[in-house]
């Protein structure tokens, strides 16, 4: 418990202390939202979808989160670079429960850069359906947070340098992020592209977050839930597994 | 006491071909001051890591404290504590957090995880900087901070790869002055690495000198002088390493060898 307390503490004070990082986080997220909402906006209209904004507003908080957690987790990379990665190895602790705490800060980052982004949404458009729910949403992003903050160690305990993080960046988030349905609705797209989609946990998070925020869901957002956790834990297992492994 | 807290028996790391170390056997007493000499990629550092859990063992056996530090990596990891030869500070946090961190992972109740952070910091004149983050301290007061930690939580054996790399004379002396205190003291087995004979030849009750992955000599600093017929333990160890210039660390020459083999 306590080494799960302490992993976590950690990552929240590196986070906060790092105003460049908090401030460059928020950048991607903001840079797509106005390109794409204000640029496609019309389009979308105009092929019968309605407002875009409303559309593409989870659909960025979700990318915010995914690109936040898979750096984080990956930041693992730097630990061993610049040899904190050692104290950790170590330390008689269980490897789950250093990956759990990891794990749990970055999501809290994650969720945090998340609201902070949903904020910002409100500012150009969007408007959720039901404040309530806000809530229930942000747990969502708490749990994509923990599942790609996973995946993330996983990556950083498997790649001993940065040309690795290029590697999980372009091979695995990227197509990630983009077969998420995040930008365009998933519905209208060939059927091989739903059918993959369909292994994309993002789409699962992203889907749930459309279903808490305005109202529209296509698994449904129990049906979600249950994915992005059963997932979350198997990274979470995966990635402490190759942490047992790691040599120096 | 007469039992011995590190066992190495038949020893063996190879690194695709490069063998690193070559079936070596040593054991260390309880509350002994111990000195690993040896050149650069000798494979001092290698032999560390796998006394310490980083790395495993090709072939051998391992006892340290009892224990197998492959089957039972918890109970050898709680037994010890390390300096290591390059940095394993968390920069972008403080000196009193770094220590914290270490005293939380290694369960030591609140109030003495305290009291012992205060005085370790105190005992290496870190204890006016504590709330400055790491990234701000210089070389010598990084590897301070490193001693101090790796003795926060009373580990038995307390490792050392080269510890005063960089320190000045003043720091390594105090140092010293500490290790040795606490070893007569609380019994703490010192198990250490240095290129500084004069240091091993004061601090050690017994060197063991590896090159080339094999223990070539092993006894007091008056005994392999004796053995060699020289007056420091610096010609010693000239006479019994020779004085051809090393290079690298094994586990960099493995790097090398599979580069230049996938090129």
């Amino acid at each position: 418990m306590t080494t799960i307390y302490i992993m976590w503490l950690r990552e929240m004070k590196k986070f906060f202390r790092n105003k460049s990082r908090l401030v460059g986080a928020l950048g991607q997220p903001l840079l797509f939202l106005l390109a794409l909402g204000y640029g496609l906006g019309s389009v979308f209209r105009a092929a019968g979808q309605g407002n875009y904004i409303e559309f593409l507003a989870p659909g960025i908080i979700g990318m915010s989160i995914i690109f936040g957690s898979v750096f984080n987790g990956m930041s693992l990379i730097w630990d061993r670079q610049f040899g904190f990665l050692k104290e950790t190895l170590v330390a008689p602790v269980s490897r789950i429960n250093i990956m759990f705490g990891r794990t749990l800060g970055g999501a809290t980052t994650a969720a945090f850069q998340g609201v902070v982004v949903l904020a910002i949404t409100l500012f150009v458009g969007f408007h959720p359906t039901s404040w309530g729910l806000v809530i229930p949403a942000v747990l969502v992003m708490l749990l994509i947070g923990l599942l790609f903050n996973a995946v993330g160690l996983l990556g950083g305990a498997l790649f001993s340098d940065f040309q690795g993080f290029q590697l999980i960046m372009n091979f695995v988030v990227m197509p990630l992020f983009f077969l998420s349905g995040s930008l365009f609705p998933l519905q209208g797209a060939p059927a091989a592209l739903q059918w993959i989609a369909r292994f994309d946990p993002l789409a699962y998070g992203i889907d749930a977050m459309r279903g808490l925020l305005i109202g529209s869901s296509v698994y449904g957002v129990w049906f979600d839930f249950g994915i992005l956790a059963a997932v979350a834990v198997v990274f979470l297992g995966l990635a402490s597994w190759a942490f047992s492994r790691i040599q120096v | 006491m007469a039992e011995s807290i590190i066992e190495v028996q038949n020893l063996i790391k190879t690194f695709g071909e490069v063998e690193a170390v070559k079936d070596i056997s040593f054991s260390v007493e309880r509350g002994e001051r111990f000195a690993f000499l040896g050149p650069n990629g000798a494979g001092k550092s290698t032999t560390i890591k796998m006394l310490t859990t980083l790395l495993s063992p090709t072939a051998g056996t391992l006892r340290i404290d009892g224990h197998d530090p492959v089957a039972d990596p918890a109970a050898v990891r709680k037994s010890f504590g390390i300096v290591f030869q390059d940095p394993s500070l968390d920069d972008d946090l403080t000196a009193w957090e770094n220590m914290e961190f270490h005293g939380v992972l290694y369960g030591m109740p609140t109030a003495t995880r305290r009291s012992r952070i205060e005085e370790l910091l105190r005992f290496v004149e870190l204890d006016d900087r504590k709330n400055s983050l790491v990234k701000e301290f210089s070389g010598g007061m990084k590897r301070r901070l490193e001693i101090a930690r790796g003795l926060l939580h009373h580990p038995k054996i307390i490792f050392l790869d080269e510890p005063t790399l960089g320190l000045d004379p003043q720091t390594r002396n105090h140092m010293w002055q500490y290790l040795e205190k606490l070893n007569s003291d609380e019994g703490v087995t010192v198990f250490f690495t240095t290129h500084y004979m004069d240091e091993a030849d004061r601090v050690a009750e017994r060197i063991a000198v590896i090159d080339h992955g094999k223990i070539i000599a092993t006894g007091s600093g008056a005994q392999l002088k004796q053995q060699t017929g020289t007056h420091s333990l610096e010609e010693a160890f000239l006479a019994l390493t020779g004085r051809e210039i090393r290079e690298e660390s094994a586990q960099n020459r493995m790097q090398a060898v599979h580069r230049a083999r996938s090129r």
